[in-house]
């Protein structure tokens, strides 16, 4: 049994050592990165994070990746929602069609639809808003949240929607008082897979935006390229990237093995 | 036994409506300018199928599919034997459980191009931890922007890195499903932990398993923006994925008609091999 656990524990410790010396690299000074190779930080420095919190357009690039993350999973999950049930419940024409057209789209490299996009956007008005980028990430999200709701609903016998309507309730009712609470759980798991996606994508997001909605990713490409490479600065700008996931996920730890299995274990 | 009831249209509709806005249009412009050459000016001509023959001709194109499909097997080969070997040695309830699932999902959560802007920094010949630890410590001469070898050995690490997780999340609720019992018919049985792995867990987790290759392939197929930012395709054009070249063709010089038809081609690829995937699946959903 030991020996066993030591393969995690190892996996664990490969998994972190980069982001160890991302986070480490945050603290150091330029001067310090440049002289050479330490393996701690000599000299604690929060100027890095300094520059990020007092510049507009470092942590206006963190408030935009939020505001469209957030508006994505809030649309993706409201639209899955009544089409996973309807795949989860009914046979109806072309079901099985949809279903994997549904998923061809998580396929579509972002390569491919990066310049159309630019365009479809720019002749509709959106262009450089957020609920741009929220519309575009919808491409690979609904089918994913339509995928993963579907597995949970399935593992809902169907008696309680029969007993239900026998009780009286109209659908409506049903759905958000009975159904709801029973699926939370995957409610909860596609909204996590949602916010996930949306924000660790960044080539639709930087193509769709200029300034307004730029998200903070791009950002930060911008500021390696510009002012030089400034390794503290990008150090500090990634560390606080990684925090709106860890905080997530902490929310669906339990679920989260299932969720990855798309509701179906 | 589901119902066959046609007003569930009613509630694919609004999904329909948005997946179709983001999906078609795009989809139809790009093969709308497969056909034809333009010379800037929104003045286009018609060209009929010579991009897609020229590119089905092109020693460029066979070359970065042939790194594409290299790349995908490697990290098919490598991470889902590796991810199902971490999944049976996890612990399978206690406190650890949610701290070992929190760790590993981590890296699946940070933005693409953090996770090669951070790799870059990890690997850096002098500064970088691996680079000055290979280079200075071992003695063996590590730097990915002059060697294709130490390049392809980078982004291969760093995609097990980044995606193994996802292989050991998948079987991990593969093999927390089977019922306690089994284990205990097993023991009664006198089985040995192979045919324990080979006729109760495997069996369990052939499901979640397709899954996991399916995804894999999918992801690591279209893989772009973590091997742009570390390598840029370089040294040479040793680690210029099918992606990466994509994007040189469409937005580098702008050549839209062929960056279309290879659009189409690369998507047919995935769709045709997803597709296999997928039939695979739902064979077994059936059973």
């Amino acid at each position: 049994m030991r020996k066993r656990s030591l393969i995690p524990i190892l996996y664990i410790l490969f998994l972190m050592l980069p982001i160890y010396w991302l986070v480490a690299m945050s603290f150091k000074t330029t001067n310090e990165i440049l002289s050479g190779f330490s393996l701690f930080p000599q000299t604690w420095t929060l100027e890095n994070y300094r520059v990020i919190f007092t510049d507009p357009t470092w942590y206006w690039g963190y408030i935009n990746s939020i505001i469209y993350v957030s508006l994505n999973t809030v649309i993706s999950v409201l639209v899955a929602l009544p089409a996973a049930y309807a795949f989860s419940r009914y046979r109806f024409l072309g079901d099985k069609q949809l279903f994997f057209w549904l998923l061809t789209n998580r396929m579509a490299p972002a390569a491919v639809f990066a310049l159309p996009f630019f365009q479809l956007y720019s002749a509709v008005g959106l262009f450089d808003t957020h609920i741009a980028v929220a519309l575009a990430h919808c491409l690979f999200n609904i089918p994913l949240a339509v995928w993963i709701l579907e597995g949970f609903m399935g593992g809902v016998p169907k008696e309680l929607d029969e007993t239900a309507f026998v009780d009286g309730y109209s659908f409506p009712r049903f759905f958000t008082t009975i159904f709801l609470p029973n699926i939370s759980a995957g409610v909860g798991v596609a909204a996590f897979f949602c916010f996930m996606f949306s924000w660790v994508e960044l080539l639709l997001a930087k193509t769709l935006t200029a300034v307004e909605a730029k998200p903070i990713a791009a950002t930060m490409t911008k500021t390696a390229s510009s002012a030089g490479y400034e390794l503290g600065l990008l150090a500090a700008a990634g560390t606080l990237t990684i925090i709106p996931g860890a905080i997530v996920i902490w929310f669906v730890r339990n679920y989260i093995a299932k969720g990855f299995a798309l509701g179906r274990v | 036994m589901k119902t066959e009831n046609q007003k569930a249209w009613f509630f694919v509709f609004p999904m329909l409506l948005l997946v179709a806005f983001n999906a078609l249009i795009p989809m139809m412009t790009v093969v709308n300018y497969s056909v034809q050459e333009t010379f800037g000016d929104n003045v286009f001509f018609w060209q009929g199928l010579d991009w897609f023959q020229q590119l089905l001709r092109s020693e460029r194109f066979h070359a970065a599919l042939g790194r594409q499909f290299l790349f995908t097997a490697i990290i098919l080969v490598i991470q889902v034997p590796l991810g199902v070997i971490i999944a049976l040695a996890m612990p399978r309830q206690g406190f650890w459980v949610p701290v070992c699932l929190v760790l590993m999902a981590l890296p699946m959560l940070i933005p693409w191009n953090v996770v090669g802007a951070m790799w870059n920094i990890f690997t850096l010949p002098d500064i970088g931890l691996v680079g000055y630890f290979l280079n200075h410590t071992l003695g063996i001469t590590y730097d990915m922007t002059q060697n294709p070898i130490a390049a392809w050995v980078t982004i291969v690490v760093m995609d097990v890195w980044h995606w193994t997780s996802l292989v050991v999340l998948l079987a991990y609720a593969g093999l927390v499903s089977i019922p306690d019992a089994y284990y205990q018919a097993a023991r009664i049985d006198g089985a040995s932990s192979w045919s324990v792995f080979r006729f109760i867990q495997l069996p369990k987790m052939k499901q979640v398993l397709t899954i996991a290759i399916l995804l894999r392939f999918m992801d690591s197929f279209n893989i772009y923006t973590e091997p742009f930012v570390l390598t840029g395709g370089g040294p040479g054009n040793s680690t210029t994925l099918l992606s990466i070249d994509l994007v040189k063709i469409a937005l580098g010089q702008f050549d839209l008609g062929p960056a279309a038809a290879m659009s189409l081609i690369y998507f047919a690829i995935t769709l045709l091999v997803s597709w296999l995937f997928y039939t695979l699946m739902t064979r077994n959903d059936a059973k």
